[in-house]
């Protein structure tokens, strides 16, 4: 699997495994359907994308995040689809992909099995909530951002892929902060930390689309809180 | 954290899976007597695993006229016919009624071995089994293999109700709770003073929340704080003397209730959440940092859904 999947995800480029990009996980999946990952980069001179995947679920990848002006680091919950490797790859200054990984265990189903909201039927009218908050961390600013979403895969029988494709921060005069793309693998209602990098203060637009075409914005504030 | 897969790793698991799976599984049940008539068979302080056959939990057998009560069966036929075989060797006797705590399938799938007629449990219970059973028994028979061998979903025969009962002359009183999960039975084993608590009471063993109401759960530690007993048997844990375990119960819930809303208010993300600082006062609880993070996974997005504000007007 891990030849097939370096050939599509990384095209030739260099790859080379590197514990510098820090992978952190719980050890255990206790809900195969919400694993969260965070993946902190900082330590890659250059960092300038970051792709995470999880090599035996039936939708490999998750993010394809380009951190421009915000760190290299990302929080966010994956499905597993069973046991498998969960990955972080980063694109160094080097030209290289920075690789890291995890096993994870994990009962079956993550992926195959339908959403909650879909089991209770409520999706539909929560589609689109979006909440978030901002943190003064150090010299950054720590974004929180969950939206409420089925993230449908398509592979659970009769519901359709359905879910977030693209999600852009841009500042108050429009300028792009970050972006990244999103598949059906990242978890029912997605939520994500990013860490943006001095000199962004205002206000921060949120903006994602899904696969049909339905655009959501939010707009967190001027940093409200200190991280602590 | 970090880099912890290699792809020698990897085959080393693959080669070793298959020979442990082969080795014979049999349990090997000793029974502690704490007090005259009651002995109890301590699970391992650890997390499910093909290691311990999924025998995690404390069992409690109870001598009565002319055979043995049991308080939880264990995780599996095998582990349910291994304890009606001790208890048949220490009291003389066949099991009369299997008292079945809670839910969860370390305390309940043993019920296995035993003819439904005779298993009691919680209507509450009862409902949550007809709802859960069948996935907790996917999940173990994933996790135990060949442990599980022959195990099927068997559901109680009888309600128990609150108050005091005898059964083959020993007299014991149900206290009906809440909190672990939504159906918890405490037992008061009247003859001897020894109150079993179930899965309300932890011991030296972090506290497990899959299916907590934490607020309910700490009414529960109250009720069974106010009793008065010569024992407690946790249901994870050793048998305590005195009201310490429960204390420590409701100091962890506590804390981490606390400790939860602490990291939602500091825009901490699920895995920074599982990796924050366990207080000092919990060093020699068992699996403290594995049930931090599993409770993470119960309670942290409804904490975050109340918490942060909506940003899309």
């Amino acid at each position: 699997m891990w030849t097939y999947h370096a050939a599509r995800l990384f095209k030739g480029a260099p790859v080379v495994f590197d514990p510098r990009v820090r992978l952190q996980v719980p050890m255990i999946a206790e809900n195969q359907h919400q694993f969260p990952v965070t993946v902190d980069a900082r330590t890659i001179p250059g960092a300038s994308r970051i792709i995470i995947f999880a090599d035996l679920n039936p939708l490999t990848q998750a993010v394809d995040f380009r951190p421009l002006h915000a760190a290299p680091f990302l929080s966010l919950r994956i499905k597993l689809d069973q046991r498998t490797p969960v990955r972080a790859a980063v694109m160094g200054a080097d030209g290289a992909w920075h690789v890291s990984g995890v096993w994870v265990d994990a009962a079956g189903g993550g992926c195959s099995a339908p959403p909650v909201s879909r089991a209770k039927g409520d999706w539909a009218l929560h589609l689109g909530e979006m909440r978030g908050s901002a943190w003064k961390e150090g010299d950054d600013l720590r974004l929180r951002v969950s939206l409420r979403h089925p993230m449908d895969t398509g592979l659970v029988e009769n519901i359709p892929s359905f879910h977030i494709e693209t999600i852009h921060l841009r500042d108050a005069a429009g300028v792009e902060l970050a972006n990244m793309t999103v598949e059906g693998s990242v978890s029912e209602d997605p939520a994500f930390t990013f860490l943006l990098r001095p000199t962004r203060e205002g206000p921060v637009k949120v903006q994602a689309r899904d696969s049909e075409g339905r655009d959501y914005q939010g707009v967190i504030g001027p940093q409200s809180r200190p991280h602590g | 954290m970090g880099n912890g897969f290699t792809r020698r790793a990897m085959i080393g698991a693959m080669m070793a899976a298959p020979l442990a799976a082969n080795a014979a599984q049999y349990y090997t049940l000793k029974p502690d007597l704490v007090a005259p008539g009651v002995w109890v068979v301590r699970g391992a302080d650890e997390a499910i695993a093909f290691a311990n056959g999924g025998a995690i939990a404390n069992c409690t057998i109870l001598a009565a006229k002319g055979g043995a009560i049991l308080c939880d069966c264990g995780p599996s036929l095998a582990y349910g016919q291994a304890l009606a075989r001790l208890a048949q060797k220490l009291t003389g006797g066949p099991v009369l009624r299997v008292l079945i705590t809670h839910l969860h399938p370390d305390h309940a799938m043993g019920a296995a071995a035993f003819d439904p007629a005779i298993i009691a449990a919680l209507p509450e219970t009862r409902r949550e089994l007809e709802r859960d059973a069948r996935g907790f028994s996917d999940g173990m028979y994933r996790l135990l293999a060949d442990w599980m061998t022959g195990t099927n979903v068997v559901l109680p025969g009888m309600d128990v109700a609150p108050g005091p009962f005898e059964i083959g002359g020993r007299a014991l009183e149900a206290i009906a709770l809440s909190g672990h999960s939504g159906g918890d039975l405490a037992i008061m084993d009247r003859t001897s003073g020894t109150l079993i608590a179930g899965d309300l009471v932890f011991h030296n063993r972090a506290p497990a929340t899959p299916d907590a109401d934490l607020s309910a759960w700490r009414r529960s530690l109250d009720a069974l704080d106010g009793r008065e007993f010569a024992r407690l048997i946790p249901g994870h844990g050793p048998v305590d003397a005195t009201h310490g375990a429960i204390v420590q119960t409701r100091d962890w819930l506590t804390w981490l209730e606390s400790a939860l809303a602490d990291a939602v208010a500091r825009g901490l993300d699920m895995s920074e959440a599982g990796d924050i600082p366990i207080p000092e006062r919990f060093a020699g609880v068992a699996l403290a940092r594995y049930e931090l993070q599993r409770s993470v996974s119960h309670f942290y997005a409804r904490l975050e859904a109340n918490e942060l504000p909506r940003i899309d007007n």
